[in-house]
């Protein structure tokens, strides 16, 4: 097991210091987004697809009945469903982000030249922020202009853009500190030590490859795909509405399938090349931490193996989606469940780590 | 410090803020009212057909299309350039391990963060109509950049476990 006496560098995890802040508040951000997406997956999406499919069917029988009035209160509800399943996926995708963005700051503390109580601050504030984004954006179906002042903001998306703003205000600060610490080199706080263990190395090179496999896909479908979509997405719908306004409802109907199978491939492709990113910078960003997760080397390698197991299994699954259908629908939210089960796994050791540390006063 | 770390880690803060300031300013400003004329353009389609008027339905499904277009790459541009400069930070953490001269550790921290800053830039230029040729070879320039010094990097970090590392 790793033990606390074994490395020298005791000052990294002080008691509620910026750097403590920063990595529990970053790995919660992140697990409380990744569990929430999952949620979203299984209990949201697909559901959220059919309502879609329903809503264009009804306005093409609309069409089809010569009835332009019913068009506006169908596209009214298809408006609030897009706004549902969309406000989901970015609260999801701003919660994560914004714990990445966390750990990021947490590894270039010692080069911020500002005192240990600006940097607490500064960390407190970003916290703060990266909670109330996604919150904000969450509620903005939910809260939408009630009680508004503006024509367009509503309170909820006020919210969320006043924690954007704080986030940037901190990133803008802690850059601030870095020039400073670059004009005057002279650190407070030592540096996470080079790891050379399996776990970190593991991670650090396995993060890598994941990475550049999302590059890859995510240049092979923007040229090979992409604007092929778009182009099918505008003929779908100009058949799908001509097909209606000659009362051919079930060709429309067809239409609306395509459209449907469409927006799904390329929901796939997207989700494929974002999750294959992420997950490569998790696990890039956790191989730092490595020295710091308290558990006998046999459970820091099972966790870093379930966490690049998962890793790798739900991009792939979510791509043979579109072939396998919801069998690879539910084996990819099994490979998220993995990546988040890894993740608590680490915390859990960390958390080992500084309450050893705080128990024998070594982090004062 | 060494000069690639510092332009990893000082590049990836700057492209980080910007790319905040850029989705900040687009969610206040730009992106409420981009989706009511996605929804609008795309319900005046079906209720002109409905009305038995199929040239304006069409035009209304082109503007649609339109809006759709340059939508995607809005958000696009607001999550690469955030990504990328995360990627930066990260890289700049580590750069130490990448076995290869601090020269060519340079020009390869050069390469992500032009490419990083390029290739967004190049998506964003495809939404206006005079640049959409120069934005697609910013953004196809841009991409290779950013993946060939990904490729170099994780070649780097294989050379360091070569090493004994």
């Amino acid at each position: 097991m790793a033990t606390i006496a074994a490395n020298p560098l005791t000052n990294v995890f002080a008691p509620m210091s910026a750097r403590r802040l920063l990595v529990f508040g970053g790995i919660a951000l992140v697990a409380a987004g990744m569990l929430f997406g999952d949620v979203f997956a299984v209990f949201i999406l697909h559901p959220n697809a059919g309502r879609q499919g329903e809503a264009l069917r009804a306005a093409a029988h609309a069409v089809a009945a010569k009835n332009p009035a019913a068009i506006n209160g169908i596209f009214t509800g298809l408006g609030g469903v897009l706004e549902d399943r969309g406000t989901k996926v970015d609260a999801h995708v701003h919660m994560i982000d914004a714990g990445y963005l966390a750990l990021l700051l947490a590894l270039v503390q010692p080069f911020i030249a500002f005192s240990a109580a600006r940097k607490k601050a500064l960390a407190a504030g970003f916290l703060i922020g990266g909670a109330a984004l996604p919150v904000g954006i969450f509620l903005i179906h939910y809260v939408g202009l009630a009680y508004s002042p503006f024509a367009v903001l509503g309170w909820a998306s006020v919210l969320a853009d006043s924690a954007g703003g704080l986030l940037i205000v901190v990133l803008v600060a802690e850059a601030w500190g870095y020039w400073k610490y670059l004009q005057a080199p002279h650190r407070q706080e030592t540096p996470l030590p080079h790891d050379t263990s399996w776990a970190a190395r593991a991670l650090l090179s396995g993060g890598t490859i994941l990475i550049l496999a999302g590059f890859l896909h995510g240049a092979w479908y923007a040229g090979a795909d992409l604007y092929k979509h778009e182009a099918m997405e505008l003929s779908i719908l100009h058949t799908m509405i001509s097909a209606a306004a000659t009362d051919n409802v079930s060709g429309a109907s067809a239409e609306v399938t395509n459209f449907g199978n469409l927006a799904g491939a390329h929901a796939v492709n997207i989700a494929t090349h974002s999750h294959l990113i992420e997950f490569g910078l998790l696990a890039m960003l956790l191989s730092f931490v490595q020295p710091y997760v308290l558990l006998s080397e046999r459970w820091r390698r099972r966790w870093v193996m379930t966490l690049l197991g998962g890793s790798v299994v739900l991009p792939v699954f979510v791509a043979l989606e579109l072939h396998l259908g919801l069998i690879a629908g539910g084996i990819a939210d099994l490979g998220g469940a993995a990546v988040l089960v890894a993740l608590l796994g680490m915390l859990a050791g960390i958390l080992r780590y500084t309450g050893n540390l705080d128990a024998t006063g070594a982090g004062a | 410090m060494s000069g690639s770390r510092k332009l990893l880690l000082l590049g990836g803060m700057a492209l980080a803020a910007c790319g905040m300031l850029y989705g900040l300013h687009f969610a206040l400003f730009r992106e409420h009212q981009t989706l009511d004329r996605l929804g609008g353009s795309l319900a005046e389609a079906f209720a002109y057909a409905a009305a038995d008027h199929l040239p304006q339905s069409n035009a209304a499904l082109d503007a649609y299309a339109s809006t759709k277009y340059n939508y995607v790459r809005q958000v696009d541009v607001h999550s690469h350039w955030i990504g990328l400069a995360m990627l930066m930070i990260v890289l700049g953490a580590a750069f130490e391990r990448v076995h290869f001269r601090e020269t060519a550790r340079f020009k390869i921290a050069l390469a992500m963060l032009i490419g990083s800053v390029v290739f967004p830039l190049g998506v964003i230029l495809q939404t206006v109509e005079a640049a959409r040729g120069l934005g697609s070879a910013l953004a196809i320039a841009g991409s290779v950049l950013v993946t060939a010094a990904l490729a170099l990097t994780a070649w780097g970090f294989g050379r360091a476990r070569n090493d004994g590392w």
